[in-house]
């Protein structure tokens, strides 16, 4: 056997190759993060109840204590307990997203292993500051989760995720009343740090309030199969 | 062997998951037994010489290619603790799939067949080392680094540690890394039988303490 020398059969995935180690095409990843108390799980969860009719979904938590966000999800029963993953970050969110993402792979090679073929698999970070960002070896798109109440400047802010991430959820829009944030700045203030990247405002608390989210991931799952179709 | 490659892999940023995990030092800063770099330093320097000396061997032993397969079953045979089996498989397949990546070789990928949900990691280590053209000492070089950085990083976490006395440390203890390196590859060398068997039994101990906890920062 001589080191060095190419594989002489398919490689198995070690990144973010588009099709499973049997040649099928693998599951839509996407990625959301934010900062903290922005709303991410609960965006996860309403996204769940939104899509689990329709399509073969799996979450991935990445908690800075354990199990908390897993926790949440089992609690509020969105998927059965087999489709949710829960990843340990050493209290370093950012570095299981970005800098080092071999557990979070782990985590959803096991997930189509186990309860696949599935459509899509959502990967929640920890929540962490405005720099986080996911690496591309990890998802195929990426959600930045900010609300109201963090303050109507975070858009102006800038930051890795609120001018980078694929799609920008500025969430508790029903809050921004009580905490004297103006919505029509933070969009003007977005558009300027995003160019043409997407912004959708949400409320959680009203009917169906995770629709805009919901829309925009069905229509990367379409350009996702029609990829693999083509 | 390429001294460059050696840093490659030794590098605390090549992403083989081991940020996630304390190297034991969660507990024993939760117990009080790590609250400043003294102790650090005591708590590496026991490490070091019981686990780190094993682990180091193992590597060693895979990069002179000895049956990847037997090393595997030696080092479960000095593994008791069933969580740090586990970390040490998960570990270990995390590891596989970053050298691969970096070091493409027929080796790993017999290996990485053979234990889909991962080998010891000290075993991947010794073969990935071996891929990157490496020597059975710069294999138990690393190994015995990984024992003593790992709870380092992770008590400038859990403490708020001094990043610069964490740091030195490490540079106190190099001389013992390097004996702890020198010892396991003569004993590598020696076949796979000949591999010591040191153990931390309050490390076996408090890793299945920790494992069962319902919140903690370090996987393990």
């Amino acid at each position: 056997m001589h080191l060095g020398h190419p594989h002489d059969h398919a490689a198995p995935a070690v990144s973010a190759d588009a099709t499973r180690p049997d040649g099928s095409r693998r599951a839509l990843r996407i990625g959301l993060g934010g900062p903290v108390g922005s709303g991410k799980t609960a965006t996860v969860a309403a996204l769940c109840r939104a899509l689990r009719d329709r399509l073969s979904l799996a979450v991935v938590t990445n908690d800075i204590y354990t199990r908390e966000d897993a926790e949440f999800l089992l609690r509020h029963a969105v998927l059965p307990p087999e489709r949710i993953a829960a990843v340990e970050t050493g209290a370093c969110p950012h570095t299981a997203i970005r800098d080092d993402i071999s557990a979070n792979l782990e985590a959803v090679e096991d997930l189509e292993e186990a309860v696949g073929p599935l459509d899509l698999i959502l990967v929640e970070s920890g929540g962490d500051n405005l720099t986080a960002t996911f690496s591309r070896g990890l998802v195929d798109a990426q959600v930045f989760v900010i609300d109201v109440a963090g303050g109507d400047d975070i858009p102006r802010k800038g930051g890795p995720g609120v001018t980078t991430a694929d799609l920008l959820v500025v969430n508790k829009t029903d809050l921004a009343p009580y905490v004297g944030s103006d919505l029509d700045r933070m969009a003007r203030d977005a558009r300027e740090q995003r160019g043409d990247l997407p912004v959708v405002f949400t409320s959680l608390t009203g009917e169906d309030g995770v629709a805009p989210v919901a829309d925009w991931v069905r229509e990367r799952l379409a350009a996702w199969t029609s990829a693999g179709a083509a | 062997m390429s001294r460059s490659a050696l840093l490659v892999l030794a590098d605390g940023r090549f992403p083989a998951g081991g940020h996630a995990h304390s190297g034991g030092a969660e507990p024993a800063v939760r117990a009080g037994r790590i609250k400043d770099a003294a102790d650090l330093e005591r708590f590496c320097r026991g490490r070091l010489h019981t686990t780190g000396l094993t682990a180091a061997a193992l590597a060693a032993a895979a990069a002179l290619g000895h049956d990847p397969a037997a090393l595997d079953a030696a080092a479960d045979a000095r593994t008791p603790s069933p969580a740090l089996r586990a970390a040490a498989r998960r570990l270990g397949r995390q590891l596989m799939r970053a050298a691969r990546t970096a070091w493409p070789a027929a080796e790993l990928d017999a290996l990485a067949e053979a234990f889909p949900r991962g080998a010891h990691q000290p075993v991947v280590l010794g073969t990935a080392a071996r891929a990157a053209g490496l020597g059975p000492e710069d294999a138990a070089h690393c190994a015995a680094y990984e024992t003593v950085s790992g709870p380092a990083t992770a008590a400038v976490r859990l403490l708020g540690l001094d990043p610069f006395q964490a740091t030195a440390v490490l540079a106190r203890l190099a001389p013992d890394t390097d004996d702890v390196a020198a010892r396991a590859t003569a004993a590598a060398r020696r076949g796979v039988d000949a591999l010591p068997a040191a153990s931390a039994p309050l490390l076996d101990i408090t890793a299945e303490q920790h494992a069962a906890w319902p919140v903690r920062l370090f996987a393990s």
